[in-house]
């Protein structure tokens, strides 16, 4: 049908891609928000994403419900988050080493159990066709919208919400902001960031069953290209705030179906150079919004990785 | 952390100097400070391996068991002993890509990226020096190889130093980049018309590949690998330069306010980083697969970063734990077939090492003995001050 459509194709999919791919990135990202918030960050929430696609499907393929694969997939994020939080909770042990271990533990682990997944199909997440009154497959297809898409926009402003009107979040700001302040008015930071952590990982973890219960939606070992990782780079660029890691990670998703997009319509010159315009523009991003010498005003102060 | 520095002033994980105060000038405990972290990283490779065995055993599997056809497979035999030497050459050149920017405190983890440029890179020089003596060809291949990596990684420290751009980030997404690059090149313009179904440069000649060291069936990269540890070993902690390193990593503003010029500083150690990981791409086109294409994104640049860790950031460290981490991984294959485990549980291994290892970090200092030995040493010199 690209006849029909022509160069048009091109921004149409892009739209769709940014709906469709930008999936994970909301879910990672408003994790990874929540937790750099607490004043830790977790750079192995690309495992905990792998870790969630690959315990989604299984769960989806032995109980038949891809909903049961979501919250599967949730959990194992929280056990992660918690060995995260442990982990960073003794004494000098550095919390963006811990990351990457954990990042090669997670996707070693998930290639591991992920095995037997690689043939069997499991059944996927349902999607809403907000396309039904067109009459192109295309317009059809950009708008057939899955439910976690909406669960992510609803969730960002819920976010936001919850870390600037709640005690909780108030609790969360503030061992972030001066752990010193925290410990003085008696919480227990160490247990306040594992927490945060364990709440991002279960986010991450819903992101990464997004990936193999409904786009691409199957399991493999090159399901995630760096979404994980792009995500943490994602809330820098966001300066910390949910509602703001949602735009970003619309733009980002825009950015990653480019090369597909272009593709799809005929343009096969530098199909690789147009799948690392999601890298080169983060890149792009981090250097425009980074300065040697000043902080963000809206940077947890007891953040270690944006310095 | 209120201000903004271009370097990083608490790494906590990066630099391990700071881990253990000591009563200085005390000759009777220096051997304890040398001594801890032999052992707690003995220690750490005995936890990881009981989880792993934990790991193994829920799968079925006899521990013991795959432990010993682990070392039959890494040391076992002089041929898998061989193996895991070759293997550990691109370990030892990608790991200083991360243990020499730790000096000051950075943490790089883009050595994939510099491999992968510096591979590539190096097939160029290889192919557009066709013809000269072998010798003339690799010389500016490892050349070439070596100022692609570290333009690559010196990008990263020069976007640290003057932008600000978090440097474990960047150099991640260089990575990608990178490969994505790589990618590009070899499935275009420098596309060899006959590789059709692994897409890769022309072959730089059997002539031209780097051979074996005399006696061994194992390259020369190795050596490459043995001398560039030896000589960051030697400029981290026996010159001017590394001393100047030292401080500012450990503390930035006491080497600003000494008059280093840390930016500089800052972009040569990580040219000289990525110039090792460079020489990681050009030793395995050269050595290995005599062409550039997608073997080379063998996840070096990754275990690079583990081998680094566990070593504690000091070069001399990386070449034995390369050698252990390049046997784990030469015995992965043995592990497939005999016992039917997957791949990836190599990578399983490795990532509980690593985790375990940085777990570790906190034992410094702690160990019930040391600290008994350390009490009565402050005790004794506090005495003879008085």
């Amino acid at each position: 049908m690209s006849d029909v459509l022509g160069a048009w194709g091109v921004p149409l999919a892009v739209c769709a891609g940014a709906i469709r791919v930008s999936t994970p990135f909301i879910f990672v990202s408003l994790g990874e928000c929540i937790t750099e918030r607490s004043g830790r960050v977790n750079l192995g929430l690309e495992g905990t994403l792998v870790m969630g696609a690959m315990v989604g499907y299984g769960t989806s393929y032995l109980s038949g419900s891809p909903w049961l694969g979501v919250l599967g997939a949730g959990l194992v994020g929280v056990l992660l988050g918690a060995v995260h939080g442990f982990l960073c909770g003794r004494p000098r042990v550095n919390d963006v080493a811990v990351g990457i271990g954990l990042m090669l533990f997670g996707s070693g682990l998930a290639f591991f159990l992920g095995k037997p997944l690689i043939q069997p199909t499991a059944p996927r997440l349902p999607a809403i066709p907000f396309g039904f009154w067109s009459h192109t497959s295309q317009v059809e297809d950009a708008l057939r919208v899955n439910v976690l898409f909406i669960l992510g926009v609803l969730l960002a402003p819920a976010v936001s919400f919850a870390l600037r009107r709640t005690r909780w979040g108030l609790i969360v700001r503030t061992v972030g902001e001066s752990a010193e302040a925290a410990r003085a008015m008696g919480y227990d930071v160490n247990r306040v960031r594992t927490l945060a952590t364990m709440a991002g990982g279960f986010l991450a973890g819903v992101g990464g069953s997004f990936l193999s219960l409904f786009y691409p939606g199957s399991w493999n070992e090159g399901l995630s290209s760096g979404q994980g990782l792009m995500a943490v780079a994602l809330v820098i660029f966001a300066r910390w705030s949910p509602v703001r890691c949602l735009y970003a990670s619309l733009l980002f998703g825009g950015a990653s179906a480019l090369g597909p997009a272009l593709q799809a319509v005929g343009v096969s010159k530098g199909y690789y150079l147009f799948n690392a315009a999601p890298y080169a523009l983060t890149l792009l991003i981090m250097i425009l919004s980074s300065s040697a010498t000043r902080v963000s005003a809206d940077q947890p102060a007891e953040l270690t990785v944006a310095r | 952390m209120s201000q903004a520095s271009p370097v990083p002033s608490s790494p906590a994980g990066a630099i391990p100097k700071a881990a253990t105060p000591q009563a200085p000038g005390l000759v009777g405990v220096s051997w304890v400070k040398k001594l801890e972290p032999v052992l707690i990283s003995l220690l750490a490779v005995l936890v990881a391996m009981l989880l792993f065995g934990g790991f193994l055993a829920l799968d079925g599997l006899n521990p013991m068991a795959v432990y010993e056809e682990m070392f039959r497979g890494a040391f076992g035999t002089w041929f898998s002993f061989q193996n895991t030497l070759q293997r550990s050459a691109p370990l030892m050149l990608t790991a200083l890509c991360t243990a020499l920017p730790a000096q000051l405190g950075l943490v790089v983890i883009g050595g994939e990226g510099a491999l992968v440029v510096g591979g590539v890179a190096a097939a160029v020089a290889g192919l557009a020096m066709h013809g000269s003596s072998s010798y003339l060809v690799l010389i500016t291949m490892f050349l070439a190889g070596a100022t692609a990596g570290g333009a690559w990684i010196g990008l990263v420290g020069a976007l640290r130093a003057y932008r600000g751009v978090n440097e474990t980030i960047s150099s991640l997404l260089l990575a990608y980049i990178a490969i994505a690059l790589m990618n590009h090149l070899v499935e275009g313009p420098l596309r060899d018309p006959l590789s059709l179904n692994k897409p890769a440069t022309r072959h730089i000649g059997e002539a031209n590949m780097l051979g074996p060291i005399p006696g061994l069936d194992v390259h020369w990269g190795l050596l490459y690998g043995v001398v560039a540890c030896l000589l960051a070993y030697v400029l981290m902690k026996r010159t001017v330069f590394g001393f100047a390193a030292a401080m500012t990593g450990g503390n930035l503003r006491a080497a600003l306010l000494s008059g280093l010029r840390v930016r500089r500083l800052l972009i040569f150690t990580c040219f000289l980083a990525g110039a090792a990981a460079g020489t990681a791409g050009m030793v395995e086109v050269a050595a290995v697969h005599g062409r550039a294409n997608a073997s080379l994104v063998a996840g070096y640049g990754y275990a690079g970063i583990l081998v680094a860790f566990v070593a504690r950031q000091n070069p001399l460290g990386v070449i034995p734990v390369a050698l252990l981490v390049g046997g784990i991984s030469a015995s992965g294959g043995l592990l497939q077939r005999n016992f039917n485990l997957p791949d990836a549980s190599v990578n399983v291994l490795q990532g509980i090492l690593f985790m375990v290892i940085l777990a570790s970090e906190t034992l410094y200092g702690r160990l019930d003995v040391w600290r008994f030995a350390r009490r009565a040493a402050a005790a004794e010199s506090v005495g003879s001050v008085a």
